[in-house]
């Protein structure tokens, strides 16, 4: 099939970037949507062209590198991530528009790749369980309820994307930050530290400048691994109660 | 020992392989306490002034920087992904054993090292996978107490699945993303240590070089992804976690960004690389669909337990397969091997779909794919039981081929997987380089010629969080070491070939992509070097990967600039290491005239074709040392004192 792109071009965070045009004539409905761009890139290339700097690296829908904005919606029309998104989806003669994540907390770097670091200092403030190696009980020592281990890890599921942000009308991480605050929470592991958590990982949310959360539910929406929204209900609690317990 | 004739132009052979350093004990479950009391200690007062650097966050890496760091030590680490929570152990699916025998249905420590001595087809160090058993519960303890969510079973408890074709159940999982939530949780243990500065983590960085002073490893060279600035850190000592080489093959079911330039960068300065052309090629994988493909699907073992694989009995067979009726039908794994069936070794099914393809009864595009047929299975369990037990997996099936395998058989086709090579290291992981340590995947490890399943995860995490740092501690004991300065001629050696390997490619200018060399390697590799090896062969590959390389230095084309983000410069280091390494696996191949695990050399098989081994001959470690004049062998004699040696039978 024909493909018309529209595919954002910015050579560095300096410079102002732009949409540039691109066609492809033979486009197979298996190929990947980042095959289909890596088709793009061979034509570039061999005609002197810079290639379209993108990130990715598993191409399984699990390591959270990829990530862009298809027609105005992150990670594009189906739910699930850039990567596992399939020239199926669109039609013969379509055009489509291809732009990185927008967010003043995601600075672009180049073309369609940003910055998300931001994400990890999130987890820095205190996204883990204190377990130095080698300090640990025995694994059975501490039984969990299934209902609450099934629940743990469907937030633990998140891959740190950034989806939710780019969707965001608000540019807030709050999906992303809560799908933290549930999976450890639920855990009996995960609360000695519940309160200084939530606390310390909001406090960096904020200072990163992501957007506040005013429940629009975009983010679930583009979510390829489906947190859902409660999640963020559960942070707040955690949060006014640890702040009512002087925490912090 | 005889070394075959015909061969001396293409490597000599060196002195054996000296020492491992395994300690002499009267029972090998010893071993491993007494090189734990042995090896020096270093205080804590002293470790901060001892520094540490580490390429690679994956599960060796991480937790390995983790653990350093909270010990006190200054580490600092690289990955080249944008976050150290991507690196490719995230992908891995199916699940990690130990020997914890929680089910009480006889396993051991001894019988997870038999397993894991026997499914490497007596190819691996009996002391290593022995204390690699050992460690194995520990970690399991370890990733619960981080909040590793582990499946669970009603009461509470941690389930466990057999996997792999063991008849105990000791492999515990997470649905089937195992690999991410062990390695969220070292991730997450990893930045608590980067957030109390105790790590200084580098993303976005390759590794292009190491830096050797008076015969140590001291630091490394780094570019910038993001900049394209080159830098030089130095260190009292250097870790590579830095994974496996299967995109060598270009398509396999590695990540993208996979690549061996941090191994092979430190075999050129001296380090030996063991066993090269041990490779794992997993049989359950989504067939190449087109010319584009970028990288191969791998669906979970787990699937060989209800499925059942077939291939029509008639060649070029184009039927639906639906309307082919059950008596044209081959199952073929069943027919040969009825004990096992359809759970037979990895390398065994796979070996078996190529040649039913080979006999021109594959199906699918090119003819390159078999049968996964859930019918049976449907009929039996329910549909909705089926859903429930693979509903993930066949979602996932549906999404990359567009059909949908409820109601026509899935199509499978081997595919690369795993490197079971990798940098020869002894006992205390270090490599034939002083102060250079090497964990994960990327050393010669544990698995010997074949790796079981779920065994990959643990050996990262046995590495990482437990075996390194109680013998890094031996070697750094003897430090800090006499300051190296920035202008050692070592250190501006190293830089400065950095700097014009860079400058070389993209001055070269040429036509052909480096995606165009790299696909063309990776069907040589596949051809000659893949799941059937023969000496015609491999001396052909090795001549074309020989012009290739010449085409590649000479016609390469880099666009772009050195000082800003540039992929296609990174790819092109990546492919001028592969060409390299691609070199040394054929010379392995050639060289090894058996057959053992993954490694099939058509010339040595029993009379109804399956792998025929020569303990006599072969019962070694090909440990390559980088020579000027072509790779130089020492061998390290395998001896077995606990595992008796045997030929694999899965009739
Ligand atoms: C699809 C799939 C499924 C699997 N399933 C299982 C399973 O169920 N059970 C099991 O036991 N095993 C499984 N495996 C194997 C297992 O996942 C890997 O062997 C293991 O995770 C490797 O871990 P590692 O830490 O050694 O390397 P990796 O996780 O690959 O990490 C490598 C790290 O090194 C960094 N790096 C590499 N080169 C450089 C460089 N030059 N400069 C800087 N940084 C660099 C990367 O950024 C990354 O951080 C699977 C593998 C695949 C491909
Ligand atoms: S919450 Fe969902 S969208 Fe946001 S980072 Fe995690 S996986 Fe991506
Ligand atoms: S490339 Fe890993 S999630 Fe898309």
């Amino acid at each position: 099939m024909k493909i018309n792109l529209r595919v954002w071009r910015q050579k560095n965070p300096e410079i102002d970037g732009k949409m540039v045009d691109y066609q492809l004539d033979d486009v197979s409905e298996d190929m990947s949507f980042l095959e289909m761009l890596d088709v793009l890139n061979e034509s570039l290339s061999v005609s002197g062209e810079e290639p379209v700097a993108f990130d990715h690296d598993c191409r399984e829908g699990i390591c959270g590198s990829c990530g862009v904005v298809i027609n105005g919606i992150a990670h594009g029309p189906e739910v699930t991530t850039t990567c596992q998104l399939h020239m199926r989806s669109f039609a013969d003669g379509d055009t489509i528009d291809v732009e990185p994540w927008r967010s003043g907390s995601f600075p672009v770097v180049k073309d369609l790749v940003v910055d998300r670091s931001s994400f990890d200092r999130i987890i820095q403030a205190g996204g883990y369980v204190s377990a130095p190696t080698g300090t640990a009980p025995d694994a059975h020592a501490t039984p969990v309820p299934k209902k609450d281990a099934d629940h743990a890890f469907d937030a633990a599921t998140c891959i740190g994307c950034g989806a939710c942000v780019a969707a965001c009308p608000n540019g807030s991480a709050m999906l992303f930050t809560a799908a933290k605050i549930t999976h450890l929470g639920l855990l009996p592991q995960g609360q000695p530290e519940r309160d200084s958590r939530v606390i310390g990982m909001v406090d960096q949310h904020d200072a990163e400048g992501f957007g506040g959360c005013t429940q629009i539910g975009e983010c679930t929406a583009a979510c390829p691994k489906g947190i859902p929204l409660h999640t963020i209900s559960r942070l707040n609690k955690d949060l006014l109660g640890a702040l009512a317990r002087g925490e912090g | 020992m005889t070394q075959s004739s015909g061969l001396d132009e293409f490597f000599t052979e060196g002195a054996p392989v000296a020492d491992t350093k395994a300690p002499v004990v009267d029972h090998i479950s010893e071993m491993w306490d007494k090189r734990r009391f042995e090896a020096k200690l270093v205080n804590p007062a002293n470790r901060r002034k001892l520094s540490v650097i580490i390429v690679g966050t994956g599960l060796a890496g991480a937790s390995a920087a983790a653990t350093l760091g909270e010990a006190g030590y200054h580490v600092t680490s690289f990955c080249y992904q944008d976050s150290p929570r991507r690196a490719h152990s995230i992908a891995a699916q199916g699940g990690i054993n130990a020997a914890k025998n929680y089910r009480n249905d006889g396993d051991s420590i001894y019988r997870l090292f038999y397993d894991t001595v026997k499914g490497g087809d007596y190819r691996s160090r009996e002391s290593n996978v022995y204390r690699l058993a050992q460690t194995s519960v520990e970690i399991i303890d370890q990733c619960v107490a981080q909040g590793v969510p582990f499946a669970r079973e009603y009461g509470g408890l941690l389930d466990n699945r057999s996997f792999g074709g063991v008849q105990v159940s000791r492999t515990f999982y997470a649905r089937g993303q195992t690999g991410q939530q062990l390695l969220i949780g070292a991730y997450q243990a990893l930045e608590r240590q980067i957030a109390a500065g105790a790590v200084k983590m580098h993303t976005r960085h390759e590794m292009l070089e190491v830096v050797v002073v008076d015969g140590k490893a001291r630091g490394v060279v780094v570019r910038d992804l993001k900049t394209g600035e080159i830098s030089t850190h130095l260190a009292d000592a250097v870790v590579l976690a830095s994974g496996g080489y299967g995109n060598v093959f270009y398509l396999s079911t590695n990540a993208m960004g996979c690549n061996v330039t941090a191994t092979w960068r430190a075999h050129k300065k001296g380090a030996y690389f063991a066993n090269p052309c041990y490779t794992q090629i997993h049989p359950t994988c989504i067939p190449v669909s087109g010319d584009y493909q970028s990288k191969l699907t791998l669906m979970s073992e787990s699937l060989r337990n209800d499925g059942r694989i077939w291939v029509p009995k008639a060649h070029e067979d184009d039927r639906d397969p639906r309307e082919i009726p059950e008596d044209e039908r081959d199952y073929y794994l069943e027919r040969i091997y009825p004990a096992f069936g359809n759970l037979v070794p990895r390398d065994i099914a796979s070996r078996a779909a190529k040649n039913v393809c080979d006999e021109r009864r594959g199906v699918g595009p090119g003819g390159l794919g078999v049968y996964l047929d859930f019918a049976d299975a449907i009929e039996r369990m329910g549909r909705a039981t089926v859903e429930a037990k693979y509903g993930n997996l066949f979602d996932m099936y549906a999404r990359i081929t567009g059909e949908n395998p409820y109601e026509t058989p899935m199509r499978i086709y081997p595919a690369v997987h795993y490197t079971m090579g990798g940098l020869w290291v002894d006992y205390d992981l270090q490599s034939s380089i002083p102060g250079l340590f090497v964990t994960g995947e990327a050393n010669f490890s544990d698995h010997g010629a074949n790796r079981l399943g779920a065994s990959a995860l643990m050996q990262g995490l046995a590495d990482g969080y437990f075996v390194l740092p109680n013998t890094i501690n031996d070697y750094l004991a003897a430090g800090p070491f006499t300051k190296v300065d920035e202008s050692d001629p070592a250190v501006l050696e190293a830089r400065q070939q950095v700097e014009e390997r860079i400058a070389k490619f993209l001055s070269i200018k040429g036509t052909r992509t480096v995606d165009s060399f790299h696909k063309e390697l990776g069907h040589v590799m596949w051809d000659y070097c893949g799941m059937e090896r023969s000496e015609e062969g491999l001396r052909k590959a090795i001549s074309r990967i020989r012009e290739l390389k010449k085409e590649f230095w000479e016609d390469v084309l880099v666009t772009g600039e050195g000082m800003e983000l540039n992929q296609s410069l990174e790819r092109a280091g990546r492919v001028a290491d592969f060409l390299e390494l691609g070199e040394l696996m054929c010379i392995d191949a050639l060289h090894r005239q058996e057959s053992c695990g993954g490694h099939f050399r058509a010339e040595s098989q029993t009379e109804e074709g399956e792998a025929l081994r020569h303990d006599d001959e072969f019962a070694y470690v090909a440990a390559w040392e980088h020579g000027d004049s072509g790779p130089v062998l020492h061998k390290e004699d395998l001896v077995y004192n606990y595992v008796e040696l045997k030929q694999r039978s899965y009739k």
